[in-house]
């Protein structure tokens, strides 16, 4: 079956984000295909890899990150949402005048269509949120 | 990418007190680039989104209220609004906008967005979508 995976609040204040790479796990442990994980709202806080939680706590953008890099998933940051919340890659920073960007690995930044197409092409779209 | 799905956006929560209500709207309005056969939904607080009269000048918020005007436009004709949510709220279909679309079946005859129905029509209008977008 082919999933996609909406992750709608950002790490550490709301367990959106820890059970959505969970379940993006499973899945795929499972066999299953994902499609796309996409970030909105608060989510796209979930892409900085500026992020720096202690040492005894897991790192929320890391696991994602290897998760992609380990299984080629697609993780898509929206760009409005982004903009709003200061998430941003060299082509957005340039593109806004911002002296820096922050995006973490196996993210990308993209727009809104973006998730209405993983609700067109997928058997299911699993939203975490509030 | 032919297939075309039913797509419902459920708004749960009132407008200016949280960003979900703005942003749901904006995938709405991107929404509509792809054709489906899409429809909205307000239960709970979400029906304070179309209410009529909002002001946000006080509270120093963006009101984009005027833009559900627009969805009419954008092909997007069913907003349903759950009668219970309404009531619990001391609110009536005459407190929500007017909010109106062309029927291009009909003449172009303007016709209501808004309908207001109870939850039990409501939950199997949700049970025959393919996909929900909860905001």
């Amino acid at each position: 079956m082919k999933f996609s995976v909406m992750v709608n609040e950002g790490p550490y204040n709301h367990q959106a984000s820890d059970s959505a790479y969970h379940f993006t796990k499973a899945v795929l442990q499972a066999g299953h295909e994902v499609f796309r994980v996409f970030f909105y709202h608060d989510g796209v806080n979930n892409g900085t890899r500026l992020t720096t939680p202690p040492q005894d706590d897991r790192n929320v953008v890391a696991r994602w990150s290897e998760l992609a890099v380990e299984h080629k998933v697609d993780l898509v940051v929206c760009v409005a949402a982004a903009q709003r919340r200061g998430i941003a890659d060299a082509d957005e920073a340039k593109r806004n005048g911002k002296n820096a960007d922050n995006i973490a690995e196996g993210f990308r930044i993209s727009g809104l269509g973006q998730l209405i197409e993983a609700g067109i092409v997928s058997d299911r779209l699993v939203e975490f949120g509030d | 990418m032919p297939t075309v799905k039913k797509m419902m956006y459920v708004n749960r929560r009132a407008p200016h007190g949280t960003g979900y209500a703005l942003e749901g709207l904006e995938v709405v309005l991107i929404g509509t680039a792809f054709e489906q056969e899409v429809c909205m939904a307000f239960i709970g607080d979400g029906v304070y989104q179309i209410m009529q009269g909002q002001d946000t000048r006080a509270a120093g918020m963006k009101n984009f209220s005027p833009t559900y005007k627009a969805l009419g436009d954008y092909d997007v004709t069913r907003l349903y609004v759950e009668q219970e949510s309404l009531s619990e709220r001391g609110l009536s279909v005459d407190d929500l906008m007017p909010l109106t679309y062309e029927d291009e079946d009909d003449d172009w005859a303007e016709k209501p967005s808004v309908q207001v129905i109870v939850r039990k029509e409501l939950s199997q209008i949700m049970a025959a979508q393919d996909v929900l977008f909860n905001f």
